[in-house]
């Protein structure tokens, strides 16, 4: 008995080591060589290969930026949406633009409460067949169905349904702005913008390019394209797109001024410290254009009441 | 009667349901005021040509055709255009339209022969009659809408050998081309023959379900009362299965030769016309009226009144409900179209186009989709498809955004008749799925072969 154990493990042995050292040579003589800068620069990468930055993954977007960097000294327009590309470039020996971090923004405010069903949904839970079957429960026809498709398509999980709007919320911690999800919504509703300094940003949460009397049939919150917000903003940062108004997020000193002007709450301010308790905002006011001391605020629909943001 | 034929894969057979086959049809009366959509075909919407204030006349042109494949839209009634905006379709989406506040009286437009007197005789050579049909706008319409014209236009190199009409009205509950054939057989009639003059051929085939007797004796005895008239032309029945008007199916079923994978049906030398488009042709041809109006059955279970009606388009659909007894208090479900191909309206005011051959009304227990469970690997769905695909893994590929495997198990063969949702035991909505694969598919094809 135990001869065979001790014959079956001299023969494994002897093997073994037969094996290992024809692989030694073998492994010798068919080696790669490969720059250690691209596993350095790959391991300040996210590793999620995403695909954000253009290329098949993180190791990829490491082999161009050695590539580049060796061809050319710069690593210039190779960027990876969710990483300060600054760290890739010290250990290139090389200094990287500024960085901007980016954040994915959902355009659309027509929760079940803004934009009430009309009609039941019943099929297959993806937005890209349902957008090719109706116009969304709601009626409004640029809104976000709800099904899922950025959800589904996150690699960062930053994404998910709220299941009391039935609107995907991001999640700011997790969002890198790789842009998948803007990528893979059929309405075009999800963008990808700056994060703005001290993560505020200004932005017209409606995609709806249709004429304001079809919008405000179908949403309570949606943008009717009455420029009001466009006469009002000192920076000419808004423009219309269609009938919806868009804030460029370049020019944009995040005032507030337009989120004020707002008749239906759409353009949203995010992460405005709380109006100071002396000048209270003045709940459902309605909007006046022009006296002298400017009104302290008006009714908006955002998570936090701007007030800063006056003196801009 | 010739032998029964039928295709030979796949198919199913639901519950034929054609509560409205005894209803004559109807004309219907035009409501004050109506809207024409200006995108009635499968392809690019029309050109408007007409702007507010404009006065037109019943049959005047007011969409000109943009591309190859698109149709000309024609005033369905007369009066003053009062606006030129855009009008909710069925699917909720908004689309141009033109709202014309009618007057009383009809006033056709110069040309258009108004008696019902039969014209028999065909005055006009093959290449005349296709630029008529262009003219007159007629499209596909058993429910796809394609222009009828390129159908027509056999290229270079091709024969057309047969001219298939498609009178197999497989789709359940739907009577609008059974109540036609009935009430207008003669004219149906020169309408194949015009047709046949249209692509040169002296064969002319008319598919017709054995459930409709009545129609395949009238439409014997006719030709054969006629027999100068029609020759040529012949009566061919078919299995009632579902989806016998399937235009690969029908060709398959008559002829026994098999559409290519990815082909037109011109490969196989038959050209296939619904039989509403071939009325339309004999109106067309020989009247020089432009298509204007069509059948339209409203029906049922719960509906009072089933009834075929001719509806002029633009027409809004719920007031075609309210014609056929009012909308019943269950109802859950409004369908365009028949309840196997038919897509569900978000709204019931959509107005009444070239492709709406039914209005469908089902109540919750009809129409509910039952609770889904796990396939359990019958292959039911794939001894269904007619086309000899396999559903459940089509579902699943589409499902996993495979779409290279979604290609290579032809998935751009589907013709989307259902059979394999209908007869899944699990109730997976295996259709759903195979859509969104192919419309995903097919965009990356089309998106390779520009480059």
């Amino acid at each position: 008995m135990s001869n065979t154990l001790l014959i079956s493990l001299a023969v494994l042995g002897i093997l073994g080591g037969i094996l290992a050292v024809i692989l030694y040579f073998v492994a010798q003589k068919f080696k790669v060589e490969e720059n250690p800068l691209i596993d350095e620069a790959e391991a300040c990468l996210p590793g999620a290969n995403c695909g954000g930055c253009g290329f098949a993954g993180c190791r990829a977007l490491a082999e161009a930026c050695v590539k580049q960097a060796a061809e050319k000294g710069n690593i210039d327009g190779l960027a990876c949406p969710g990483t300060d590309m600054g760290k890739v470039a010290a250990v290139l020996g090389l200094t990287a633009a500024a960085f901007e971090p980016k954040i994915a923004v959902v355009r659309c405010n027509g929760s079940c409460q803004n934009s009430p069903a009309k009609v039941h949904y019943e099929g297959a839970d993806i937005c890209a067949f349902a957008n090719t079957l109706y116009a969304g429960e709601g009626g409004c026809s640029k809104g976000c169905l709800g099904l899922g498709d950025c959800v589904k398509k996150c690699n960062f999980d930053a994404l998910h349904i709220d299941k009391e709007t039935g609107l995907p919320v991001v999640d700011p911690d997790k969002c890198v702005g790789c842009g998948v999800c803007a990528k893979n919504c059929p309405r075009g509703i999800i963008e990808v913008r700056p994060r703005g300094k001290k993560d505020r940003r200004v932005y017209v949460c409606c995609s709806n390019t249709d004429k304001g009397a079809l919008v405000i049939k179908n949403c309570s919150v949606g943008c009717i394209g009455c420029q009001k917000c466009l006469k009002e903003c000192p920076f000419e940062a808004i423009e219309m797109r269609g009938n919806l108004a868009y804030i460029d997020p370049a020019k944009c000193k995040a005032c507030g001024k337009c989120v004020k002007v707002c008749p239906r709450g759409s353009i949203h301010a995010i992460n405005f410290p709380a109006p100071k308790p002396e000048t209270p905002a003045l709940q459902g006011a309605e909007p006046v254009v022009k006296p002298q001391p400017k009104p302290e605020l008006v009714e908006v629909k955002t998570e936090v009441k701007p007030e800063n943001t006056v003196t801009a | 009667m010739n032998p029964i034929k039928t295709f030979p894969r796949g198919g199913v057979h639901p519950e034929e349901n054609k509560l409205s086959a005894n209803q004559p049809i109807q004309d219907f009366p035009m409501p004050k005021q109506i809207i024409v959509p200006l995108g009635q075909c499968l392809g690019a919407p029309a050109d408007c040509i007409v702007k507010k204030g404009d006065r037109v006349l019943t049959g005047q042109l007011i969409g000109t055709a943009k591309g190859f494949v698109s149709a000309n839209v024609h005033s369905p009634a007369t009066g003053t255009v009062a606006k030129v905006d855009v009008v909710m379709d069925h699917t909720g989406y908004y689309k141009p339209a033109v709202f014309i506040d009618r007057e009383e009286q009809d006033e056709w437009v110069e040309g258009v022969i108004q008696t019902d007197e039969l014209l028999t005789e065909i005055k006009l050579d093959s290449k005349q009659i296709i630029d008529r049909v262009k003219d007159c706008g007629i499209v596909g319409m058993g429910g796809a809408t394609f222009p009828t014209h390129v159908k027509l236009m056999v290229p270079e190199g091709k024969k057309a050998e047969y001219i298939i009409i498609n009178a197999a009205e497989c789709e359940p509950y739907l009577t609008c081309d059974f109540r036609l054939l009935l009430e207008k057989t003669q004219e149906f009639l020169v309408g194949v023959k015009i047709l046949m003059k249209a692509v040169n051929t002296d064969k002319g085939i008319i598919g017709i379900e054995e459930n409709k007797m009545e129609a395949i004796e009238l439409l014997e005895k006719t030709i054969n009362a006629h027999r100068d008239l029609y020759k040529g032309i012949e009566v061919q029945p078919l299995k009632t299965k579902y989806p016998q008007g399937g235009e690969k199916q029908i060709i398959k079923a008559i002829t026994g030769r098999e559409v290519p994978s990815g082909k037109l049906p011109i490969e196989t030398g038959c050209v296939v016309v619904n039989v509403a488009s071939t009325y339309a042709i004999y109106e067309a041809v020989q009247k020089n009226k432009p298509l204007i109006e069509r059948i339209v059955t409203v029906t049922g279970k719960s509906v009072k009144k089933p009834c075929n009606l001719r509806v002029r388009f633009g027409t809004p659909a719920n007031l075609l409900i309210e014609a056929a007894g009012g909308l019943p208090e269950n109802i859950t479900d409004v369908i365009n179209g028949g309840p196997m191909m038919g897509k569900s309206v978000s709204v019931t005011d959509f107005p009444c186009m070239k492709g709406t051959s039914g209005i469908l009304l089902m109540t919750l227990d009809e129409a509910q989709d039952r609770r889904q469970t796990n396939c359990i690997r019958c292959g039911r769905c794939a001894k269904a498809c007619p086309m000899g695909l396999q559903p459940f893994l089509l579902h699943k590929v589409a499902k996993l955004n495979d779409f290279d495997e979604t290609e290579a198990n032809h998935i751009m063969d589907c013709i989307e008749c259902g059979s394999c949702e209908f007869t899944c035991p699990a109730n997976i909505p295996l259709l759903d799925y195979i859509r969104y694969g192919k419309a995903k598919t097919g965009a990356i094809i089309r998106a390779r072969n520009q480059k």
